[in-house]
């Protein structure tokens, strides 16, 4: 079923149209679309920033950001220009070069992920066969910056906050790589896209939260724990710790931390609408529609189309999970340390365990639901 | 030479030369801190070496198992323990810095004996498999390599339970390290008091 736009391919061959030769062309292709996500990934973080603030503001009966533009939408990017020309400060007593590589190591590894973001059949930077293994592996770095910024900074509460992300990371890692691995199961391919591909049968009845409820809730809660946002941000419980590892952090440096928690928030929300959702997939299948109003499939006008709905249906998912990972934020009071290792390790990696052998034997059992 | 070969070229000189680097530094620093972190650095190059050898799979296992899990406990461990200790001056450290050199020397040409004399050349560059890699490290795995895979796995439950009973003091009467009987009340207790030179 390889249909849809190849945009690499049209534009490899509309650089060759000007005699440039195809390795060439494939030189000046390469940055274009990492370029076009890194793009993606800080407007969205604007976004959600400002999301953030507005829904924290309904929550709290206030009004919110209101006089930076039409309610208040420049408000992120007044912050970030103000992050962008602080100081930037080192502590005196702080390891200069550690302070600086921590919020380098957990940025890059989140924005590294992106990779394997499909938001159509050819619309994402590479179509790696490891796909989803990817992440996982990408995203167990992130602990080592966060280790090295709580050491670096020569303070208690950051080398607490430190201590409690690593614990913290490695504890959710478990449950969340065994609830992707249910669903690579079912898919027999690591691949994003595959993933999505074979969720694309019967629209909306065809998406995998039907198949793997428990699958989805285990990964939901374990996303949110690896962001550390909310009911799980112990790493940096502003009562206990101050701000955790972040404390010393000002300025770009502080704006990097702040950029990798919120690009880790979208990145897991897209995770979940591509793992559960059906990702780019439209809630009834696009080609029912175009069979019903007698339009043929392979039409550039179809195709365009069809690659708009699809970037449009990924990114609606996506936030709308960003709203309720806000709304929870909001709502839900932290979780004591206690609390979470023993969710962690007591309930949720026994119940993904389940859920994988459960997953296992419904595949061959019944086939023809659960991928053969 | 193509473009592909010469970023392979420069990629694999880049990484080699962080490798050896990276592991004189593991070595030679004396901040444990920043060997354990150079550590990484050097886990995630090799991680590099098998990518542009073509084995995505072993590249990311490399990183969650090597990256991701060693080398995080390790500095988990460092940061915990992080004891401000003078090191005893040894007496016969000349002599002892001889021995090893003599010893790594040997091994050096050891292993420079085995680049010279083996044929590394493929017969066909066909072999590689690239993307099919994982579906048959996991044929290997249940097939002709099982019993390795599941010793493996005893070990390390094995490496589990003794490390479960080292860090639970409560299953013993006596303290490991000082041989002081354990207050079985609170395991939590610092065995010295924090607060004596404050004053």
């Amino acid at each position: 079923m390889e249909y849809g736009l190849d945009l690499e391919y049209s534009f490899n061959e509309f650089l060759k149209g000007f005699g440039l030769s195809s390795e060439i062309a494939h030189i000046i292709w390469l940055p274009l679309p990492m370029l076009l996500v890194l793009v993606a990934a800080v407007v969205g973080v604007l976004v959600t920033v400002w999301l953030e603030r507005k829904i924290s503001a309904a929550a709290q009966q206030r009004i919110g950001p209101e006089y930076a533009g039409a309610l208040g939408i420049l408000q992120p990017i007044a912050d970030g220009l103000k992050l962008l020309v602080k100081e930037d400060i080192i502590p005196a007593k702080a390891d200069g070069i550690l302070f600086t590589a921590g919020p380098i190591l957990v940025l890059v590894p989140v924005i590294l992920s992106w990779l394997i973001v499909p938001f159509g059949q050819n619309l994402l930077i590479s179509n790696v066969g490891i796909g989803i293994f990817l992440w996982i592996a990408l995203s167990s770095i992130q602990p080592i910056g966060l280790l090295m910024s709580g050491y670096a900074s020569n303070n208690k509460y950051s080398l607490l906050g430190g201590l409690r992300a690593a614990a913290q990371s490695i504890s959710y890692e478990i449950p969340l790589a065994l609830s992707v691995l249910a669903i690579v199961l079912m898919t027999n391919s690591l691949s994003t896209v595959d993933i999505v591909n074979q969720q694309s049968g019967a629209g909306i009845l065809s998406w995998n939260i039907w198949r793997q409820p428990v699958g989805f809730i285990v990964f939901w809660i374990c996303a949110l724990a690896e962001c550390e946002r909310l009911p799980f941000d112990l790493p940096e419980a502003e009562e206990e710790l101050v701000a955790g590892y972040q404390t010393e952090y000002a300025g770009m440096k502080f704006a990097l931390f702040y950029l990798g928690s919120y690009i880790n928030l979208i990145l897991s929300a897209l995770l979940v609408s591509i793992l559960y959702l059906g990702g780019w997939g439209f809630p009834i299948p696009v080609e029912l529609i175009a069979k019903f109003l007698n339009l043929p499939i392979d039409a550039p006008f179809i195709q365009v189309f069809t690659a708009s709905i699809g970037i449009v249906m990924t990114v609606l998912k996506a936030y709308l999970l960003v709203f309720i990972a806000i709304l929870l934020r909001w709502t839900t009071p932290r979780v004591r340390i206690d609390q979470l290792l023993d969710l962690g390790w007591k309930f949720l990696l026994p119940i993904s365990l389940a859920n994988l052998l459960i997953t296992a034997g419904l595949k061959l059992a019944f086939p023809q639901f659960f991928g053969g | 030479m193509s473009i592909a070969i010469t970023t392979q070229i420069i990629c694999f000189t880049i990484l080699s030369l962080v490798i050896l680097i990276g592991a004189l530094g593991v070595v030679l620093l004396e901040s444990i801190v920043y060997s354990a972190f150079l550590l990484g650095g050097v886990f995630m190059s090799v991680a590099g070496i098998y990518l542009l050898l073509n084995a995505s799979f072993v590249a990311a296992a490399q990183v969650l198992v090597y990256v991701g899990a060693v080398n995080v406990l390790i500095i988990f461990a460092i940061m915990l323990v992080n004891k401000k200790e003078d090191l005893k001056p040894i007496n016969d450290i000349k002599f002892r810095r001889i021995i090893s050199t003599s010893i790594c020397l040997t091994l050096l040409s050891l292993l420079i004996r085995v680049d010279l004399t083996n044929v590394w050349s493929l017969s066909s560059p066909q072999n590689s498999i690239g993307e099919e890699s994982t579906i048959r490290i996991g044929e290997h795995l249940f097939s002709d390599y099982l019993l390795p895979f599941e010793v493996a796995s005893v070990l390390l439950l094995m490496a589990m339970i003794g490390a479960i009973v080292l860090a639970r003091r409560d299953v013993m009467s006596k303290d490991i390290s000082t041989g002081l009987p354990v207050d079985q009340e609170l395991i939590e207790k610092s065995s010295e008091p924090l607060l004596t030179n404050k004053n």
